[in-house]
């Protein structure tokens, strides 16, 4: 009746996942009773969970991102301080306990942090930088919200029921075969990783479409911010990588339950096909993460330099390049494999050209600041942390990428090193600064500067103490994932990555004291322009927070960064653009679509990991049974009255007119 | 998708939407019945030459390939009547990224796995060459 | 398609590129004419979802050409192959790929009754196609050439099932199309949904090409 679920499934006899379950569980259970208790649902429900609007998604997404960044980030602590213990000791997490924290470390941090920040901030910005009022399919980023999200809960569902993997972060076979992780671990790392990929892919299809068929009239392709140009790179890329993802896991999910042979010893399967594949996903993977974070840093640069970006043109280029080049370097991840030094060569060679267009990137944003009014804002200060640290982690992937030395440097820490230094510096910095710099956007309040800046310092300060180690350490010839060492010259390196663990954690806090105040002092923070940083591209052209139809009137394009040039009209003028005529807007309406098909893809998931095979044709059928409702609505959409635009937007025009007759007055002050 | 379009929009064609100078249903029904002949033919041609054997063997499997991408362009063009006009540019921008990435991954997972073959060729497989 | 009535103008290549009666005041000939209408926006969103899942099979096809070689001593493709019921279904698939385009023709003309019965042919012959690889896979089973009996027939199970499986979910589709188009008539939403699922149909039998090609044809004479 419940295949291979019984009561021995929850590990009541060991004490720290029991405990760390525990937590999870009941801080849910607490959260869920507190909302219905304070009688929020209905308005979570309205407004959050059946929501379609892109700016509800994304701030879902982030919101999602953050909570599985504590959890991603207990694991980083629980494998540090582990390391830090078991010089000559067993330390306190026995192998197999932390085998699993390091899977889901790598897991989590990808595909339910960066993953969903750089999509949060993707949904959240792009239709706003196009002019647009919502993206090319609402329902459809709705529902791949929802299978992120559900992709997540059965991640933290093994935390509880069963176990997770203990194969790594990228479940490499023969070890992730039924024959050596006969356990449920396995299959709950693909089952919540195809799902989630589901919704990824889905993501990546609305926003190609988004970017490529819906933009403000007269936002021609080379008038796009840099940010929707970076975002079509990666979504492109989610669409060309993804089911290649899918695939491999497919074929190793045969092999484990249908007793396939892809990626087995016996029956002529082959292991090293799993590498190729899974690589061709996982490089393109890397560059879907940090493209869009280098395009928060291009309008953060322009932005806090006040100043255009420097050479947009050959940014675009040097993004559409990384875009193709990321799709022709997978073998650099297995170099020691043995495909033998021509092949090896020339994947070599590509992967060291890649380092070209980033370093157009790079020179791109030093020569925005240049010349420029630079303020430095905490936004500006995690786009120059990361423009240093990523330059020392893209020297490291050089290196990595010469095959000698890759043979030398393979799976040992200095590898560790070297892509935390790129994804902490590139993506997780890129995120950070996005965060920063798109908050008040999104709220309408700004964050606190004070403790921002703060946060940042303790962030860098502990990334550098905890993984500047790591590579003396890879040099000094310590491997990945070791559990205990007895090796006496490794010890103060590993303990000074503790540290410096520690130093992150301060970080983190900081940053959560940051959220805490802000909201607290929220009416001291207000910013009625809805333009705090003096932008340049269409977000700050709306209120903030933004109505959800996001422009009154449709803003007509005639330059590169459309919202500088209305504003410098304005100010030359003195006055605002004469008031538009307001029509009534058609919007999306609302649906449970989304919320309704994660559920069933949970209840699928969880039954297919613990082989209870009626509960999976039941939870398909109850997907399909979504589906045609859906397809039944007769009604999609729903209008706002024209009177209703005209108030929301006449209230945002006079707070704009306020604020530019005190800053005339100003300059007058001034210049007299 | 919301609001309509202030001005519009007019150098795209969606996906799959015919385009042409007859357009009503003579000209779909020629499109279409022009496309399975061409379709039939070429399917025909493929398991004539894989049957009969009039070529030169080693040639076969090349030929088979030209005949499936001729008939690939065949349905691309009467079925899914993808033109080269500028209203297709992006739709055959997509499709070209697409073939790109199907061939990445087709030629570079054979290439590669080849290689890794021929160099981690497991030991007993190495004797048997030896002897 | 449906609705084709999209003229093709004087200047069907738009040399000239700028229709003053269309771009914007200060255009440059790169997209700049707003917000695409729905359909064109729904078909593209569907075309780039074709995309992505003709890379899936990319890497089945790619698996299959590295595997297929493997027959840990079991059958090989060539004793295995039967070329008479791969060019029926062959037959039965491009078949029904036509009379999904007369379909179309169909709804161009809102034609209830000629959709239907259009709409009916495809969805028979495509559960035609279906059933003959499952024939296929049955006797392949029973002659114990199953899966999991090597390398070489658990990635030809994968490739063609995927395949298979693509048609399957496209036949729930088509059913529940029908239902549509009868129940609804031809609103815009319904045709928009018609037309990506020609899309989709079209697309397996592009796919299907590569499979009898690459499988069966070559797998038969090497």
């Amino acid at each position: 009746m419940l295949g291979k679920l019984t009561w021995d499934a929850i590990p009541f006899d060991q004490p720290i996942p029991l405990a760390a379950g525990a937590f999870v569980v009941f801080s849910m259970l607490g959260m869920v009773i507190f909302l219905a208790v304070r009688g929020y649902v209905p308005y979570l429900w309205r407004e959050w969970i059946t929501s379609v609007d892109h700016k509800h998604i994304g701030i879902m997404y982030c919101t999602l991102a953050m909570v599985m960044l504590l959890r991603g980030f207990i694991d980083a602590l629980m494998m540090r301080s582990q390391q830090a213990l078991a010089y000559r000791a067993p330390g306190y997490l026995p192998p197999e306990h932390y085998d699993q924290i390091f899977s889901a470390h790598g897991t989590i941090m990808i595909f339910f942090v960066a993953m969903p920040f750089v999509i949060g901030l993707m949904n959240f910005v792009v239709p706003l930088q196009l002019g647009v009022r919502d993206v090319a399919f609402p329902t459809l980023n709705s529902v791949g919200f929802w299978l992120t999200a559900a992709g997540a809960l059965l991640i933290n569902m093994s935390l509880v029921v069963g176990e997770f993997s203990r194969a790594g972060w990228l479940g490499f076979p023969p070890l992730s075969e039924l024959k050596y992780s006969p356990g449920v671990g396995v299959d709950y790392y693909l089952w919540a990783l195809q799902i989630s990929g589901v919704g990824t892919l889905m993501t990546g299809i609305n926003f190609v479409t988004t970017i490529l068929k819906m933009r403000a009239p007269g936002m021609s392709y080379t008038r796009m911010p840099m940010f929707c140009w970076t975002a079509l790179a990666s979504n492109l890329l989610i669409v060309a990588a993804f089911p290649v993802l899918t695939a491999t896991f497919a074929m190793l999910l045969l092999d484990r339950y249908c007793g396939f042979h892809f990626f087995t010893n016996e029956a002529g399967g082959n292991a090293m096909m799993y590498m190729n594949l899974i690589w061709i996903w996982g490089h393109p993977e890397v560059y879907i993460l940090v493209l869009p974070a280098f395009g928060v840093y291009s309008e953060v640069v322009a932005t806090f330099s006040s100043k255009p970006l420097f050479g947009y043109r050959s940014m675009v280029i040097a993004t559409m390049a990384i875009c193709l080049l990321a799709f022709m370097v997978w073998l650099h991840h297995f170099f020691t494999m043995g495909a033998g030094a021509d092949v090896n060569a020339i994947f070599g060679i590509a992967s060291m050209i890649i380092a070209v267009p980033t370093g157009v990137k790079v020179f791109n944003w030093l020569f925005t600041m240049y010349g420029g009014r630079v303020r430095f804002s905490v936004a500006m200060h995690w786009a120059i942390g990361f423009i240093i640290t990523f330059l020392i982690g893209g020297m490291t992937g050089v290196l990595l990428a010469v095959p000698p030395a890759d043979f030398v440097l393979h799976n040992s820490l200095f590898l560790v090193a070297h892509f935390h230094n790129v994804i902490i510096g590139g993506v997780l910095f890129g995120a950070f600064a996005g965060y920063t710099y798109w908050f008040p956007k999104a709220f309408g309040f700004t964050l606190d500067e004070r403790l921002g800046k703060i946060a940042f310092w303790l962030w860098i300060v502990g990334f550098y103490l905890a993984f500047m180690p790591l590579y003396v350490l890879g040099l000094l010839g310590m491997t990945r994932r070791m559990q205990h060492f007895d090796r006496p010259e490794w010890y103060p390196w590993v303990l000074a990555a503790g540290v410096g663990a520690l130093v992150i954690l301060c970080g983190i806090f900081v940053m959560i004291a940051q959220l805490v105040v802000s909201i607290r002092t929220r009416d001291q923070r207000r910013e009625p322009t809805g333009d705090p940083w003096d932008g340049r591209t269409l977000e700050w052209a709306t209120p903030s927070p933004p109505p959800e139809f996001n422009f009154a009137v449709l803003p007509n394009v005639k330059g590169e960064e459309p919202y500088w040039g209305m504003k410098q009209r304005a100010r030359e003028a003195t006055r605002l653009t004469p008031e538009p005529e307001y029509e009534p807007l058609h919007m999306p309406r609302n649906s449970p679509t989304g919320f309704v098909t994660a559920f069933f893809a949970v209840v699928t998931g969880f039954a297919l990991i613990w082989h209870i095979w009626w509960l999976v044709a039941l939870g398909l059928l109850g997907a399909y049974a979504t589906f045609v409702v859906f397809a039944w609505r007769d009604e999609s959409e729903f209008v706002i009255p024209a009177e209703e635009v005209a108030r929301i937007d006449r209230a945002n025009r006079a707070a704009r007119e306020a604020y530019l007759t005190q800053s005339q007055s100003q300059t007058q002050g001034q210049t007299i | 998708m919301t609001g309509e379009t202030p001005v519009p929009n007019g150098y795209d064609t969606a996906p799959g939407d015919r385009y042409e100078d007859t357009p009503g249903l003579a000209g779909g029904l020629r499109t279409y019945l022009l496309g399975l002949a061409f379709a039939t033919a070429l399917t025909a041609a493929s398991f004539w030459i894989a049957t009969a054997n009039f070529i030169y063997a080693p040639a076969i499997p090349m030929a088979l390939v030209v005949l499936a991408i001729a008939q690939m362009g065949i349905h691309i063009v009467f079925f899914l009547h993808i033109t080269t006009s500028p209203d297709n540019t992006n739709n055959v921008m997509a499709l070209a990224f697409g073939v790109l990435i199907v061939c990445l991954v087709i030629f570079g997972s054979l290439w590669i796995m080849a290689h890794m073959n021929h160099n981690m060729m497991p030991a007993t497989a190495l004797m048997r060459m030896q002897q | 398609m449906s609705g084709a009535t999209i003229r093709a103008g004087h200047d069907p290549y738009r040399i000239g590129h700028r229709h003053p009666e269309l771009a914007a005041p200060d255009s440059t000939g790169h997209g700049e004419g707003g917000p695409a209408p729905q359909r064109i926006v729904v078909a593209y969103g569907f075309w780039i979802f074709l995309l992505s899942d003709i890379v899936m099979f990319s890497a089945f096809f790619a698996t299959y050409a590295v595997l297929h070689g493997n027959t840990a001593g079991g059958p090989t493709a060539q004793q295995l192959f039967d070329l008479r019921n791969t060019g029926l279904e062959t037959i039965f698939l491009l078949a029904s790929s036509f009379a999904c385009g007369i379909a179309s023709l169909a709804v161009e003309q809102r034609n209830q009754m000629f959709t239907q019965v259009a709409l009916l042919i495809t969805g028979l012959l495509g559960l035609g196609f279906l059933l003959l690889e499952l024939r296929e896979f049955h006797n392949f089973i029973l002659r114990g050439a199953g899966p999991g009996r090597s390398a070489f027939l658990t990635a030809f199970f994968t490739l063609v099932g995927c395949h298979g499986l693509h048609i399957t979910c496209g036949l729930l589709w088509l059913g529940t199309m029908m239902a549509q188009f009868l129940a609804k008539g031809f609103r815009p939403y319904v045709e928009r949904r018609f037309m990506c699922f020609s899309l989709f149909w079209h697309a397996l039998d592009i796919i299907w090409v590569a499979i009898f090609t690459l499988v069966y044809l070559i797998g038969k004479i090497t």
